[in-house]
């Protein structure tokens, strides 16, 4: 277990620092960088203009502006918005909130849906619910978030639950084929057979193999959330991160947008990592009860 | 699900084939009837025009091609590296498999709409309507190659250990040879299912990028341009045919979906 631990601590950690030098790189290539507008002011001397330049990050290498931008990081200070002219920090204090309570009700509205649809299909065992449920589920997934806030908008509804409508055919798909081939399974007939009753045999035998798998999902689901938070905040004018990023590529702000990816990235890929963590403790558990 | 299928593929057909006939069917889309702005649909618009009084069934048409054109594009070369990448490592295995596959999991760690629009804002976003679809789409087939690798790296992985590779190899062939007389060739079907699961979701990136000002520059019209119109749909002043393009657009996609689960469903 502690060595499962340290692996997914090492992964996490290897990535930031390669995902953080890309990021950097980035930003210190982007056209523009290290350019100020104080250059253009026509007041300004000779001496004065190249006393401004001099005093940019972009003389700096490549190897010392990382080193830099790591420490910067590493002490809490994530620079300056160049857009909008506020500490990062300060940007991201006030707004992950909003973004965090938004990503949350999607998350748990989408697996509730998704998860009560998939086991109305395996429940009931019909073909119409199995259809019906498929049709809204198919469509959903050929909507872009983008057009699905749009008609949220248009039908003057909380925005904030488009992302449950992105997080439910995700959820209702994986889990649905899971739960069917896991309700096939020959002890499952054996069960009934000796006449447990429909909900004993959830709970008991189609449910719990099919935990560590709908785990590991849930850990997919958080990066599908953020992702969609994107248009999602941006059209509803919903003041998280997703509007931000938004904001912050229209304004070509490398800086912003290159440290919320990261942020973002950093979300993710711890909630994958306790996730799958989670996903195989109880299979480990599931083969010990077995045996 | 063989007739959803013959279904789903003549109705992309007969879309495609509508959108190439555009020229010939509708007026040019850019083309302005400054008296008709706003106007409900007529023999002459038969989807009425927009605000600055442009034909819309004509921008639909041009629309669906720019997009319905553009997106294999992408997922062509999203499949092309997705083989050169995963193909390769999967080939030779050992310290490089290991390497590409880290560096395949950290680009697919990074939220992907996220990736996109940095990538996208590094990039001028004043620019002609041509340079922005040519930026759009090759940055998603740029960008898009990480999940296909990784089937890829696995099935090139199998490949490489099974039977006549061994018998190929020791008939003296090696190396690039190989790879792309034997492995490639056996990679097609897998390369051809994800190259059929990109265009849905490359088509899907797109009218999102679109919504949010950051794809197709006007006035060439996208999906994702036609779909930010609904911004302005009123419901008091009720303009159904609004959403004419939302509805091509779920059929399509719907049909891209269809083709997929036919493809799915023998393995």
């Amino acid at each position: 277990m502690l060595s499962r631990f340290a692996r997914h601590a090492a992964r996490i950690t290897g990535t930031l620092i390669l995902g953080g030098f890309l990021g950097a790189t980035l930003v210190r290539v982007a056209p523009g960088f290290g350019v100020d507008e104080a250059e253009l002011d026509s007041r300004l001397s000779s001496q004065s203009i190249e006393a401004v330049r001099s005093s940019q990050p972009a003389n700096e290498k490549l190897g010392a502006f990382y080193w830099h931008y790591v420490s910067h990081i590493v002490h809490g200070d994530f620079g300056i918005s160049r857009s909008l002219q506020r500490p990062v920090a300060e940007l991201l204090k006030e707004r992950a909130p909003e973004t965090a309570k938004s990503v949350a009700l999607g998350l748990l509205l989408g697996w509730a849906l998704g998860l009560s649809l998939a086991i109305a299909v395996v429940i009931s065992r019909s073909w119409a619910v199995d259809l019906l449920a498929g049709v809204i589920g198919g469509m959903l997934l050929c909507l872009p978030a983008a057009v699905l806030a749009l008609l949220f908008l248009i039908a003057r509804m909380p925005g904030r639950l488009v992302l449950a409508l992105i997080v439910f055919p995700n959820v209702f798909r994986y889990a649905r084929n899971l739960l069917v081939r896991s309700a096939a399974a020959p002890h499952v007939l054996t069960a009934r057979a000796k006449g447990l009753s429909n909900f004993s045999v959830l709970c008991s035998h189609v449910l719990r193999p099919a935990a560590p798998q709908l785990l590991a999902l849930a850990g997919v689901s958080v990066s599908i959330g953020f992702t969609a938070a994107i248009p999602v905040e941006a059209l509803c004018d919903l003041p998280g991160l997703g509007q931000l990023a938004w904001k912050a590529a229209l304004s070509r702000d490398l800086y912003l947008l290159v440290t919320l990816t990261m942020i973002v990235a950093l979300v993710t890929l711890v909630a994958n990592s306790i996730s799958d963590l989670l996903a195989q403790g109880l299979a480990h558990n599931s083969a010990e009860v077995t045996a | 699900m063989k007739c959803a299928r013959i279904f789903g593929m003549g109705f992309l057909l007969a879309v495609t084939l509508a959108c190439l006939l555009a020229p010939f069917v509708a007026p040019s889309y850019a083309h302005q009837f400054r008296d008709e702005p706003d106007a409900a649909p007529s023999r002459q618009h038969l989807l009425g025009t927009d605000d600055l009084g442009r034909d819309r069934f004509a921008r639909v048409l041009y629309g669906t091609r720019v997009s319905l054109l553009l997106a294999p594009a992408a997922a062509l070369l999203s499949s092309l590296l997705a083989v050169l990448i995963g193909g390769t490592a999967g080939f030779l295995g050992g310290w490089v498999e290991r390497v590409v596959m880290a560096a395949t999991d950290l680009f697919l760690s990074l939220p992907w709409l996220f990736l996109l629009i940095t990538v996208r804002a590094l990039l001028p976003l004043n620019v002609s309507p041509i340079t922005s679809v040519a930026i759009t789409f090759a940055l998603l087939g740029c960008l898009g190659w990480a999940a296909a690798a990784r089937v890829v790296c696995a099935d090139a992985r199998t490949l490489a250990s099974s039977d006549f590779i061994l018998l190929a190899r020791a008939s003296g062939s090696s190396g690039f040879r190989l790879l792309w007389k034997q492995v490639v060739p056996n990679l097609r079907p897998i390369v051809f299912a994800q190259f059929w699961i990109s265009i849905p979701v490359f088509i899907l990136t797109e009218a999102n990028l679109g919504v949010l000002g950051l794809g197709v520059a006007e006035p060439l019209p996208s999906w994702g341009s036609l779909l930010r119109e609904l911004q302005s749909y009123s419901a008091i002043t009720g303009q159904p045919w609004q959403f004419v393009p939302l509805i091509l657009f779920v059929a399509v996609v719907s049909c891209f979906h269809l083709a997929l689960l036919e493809q799915e469903s023998p393995a």
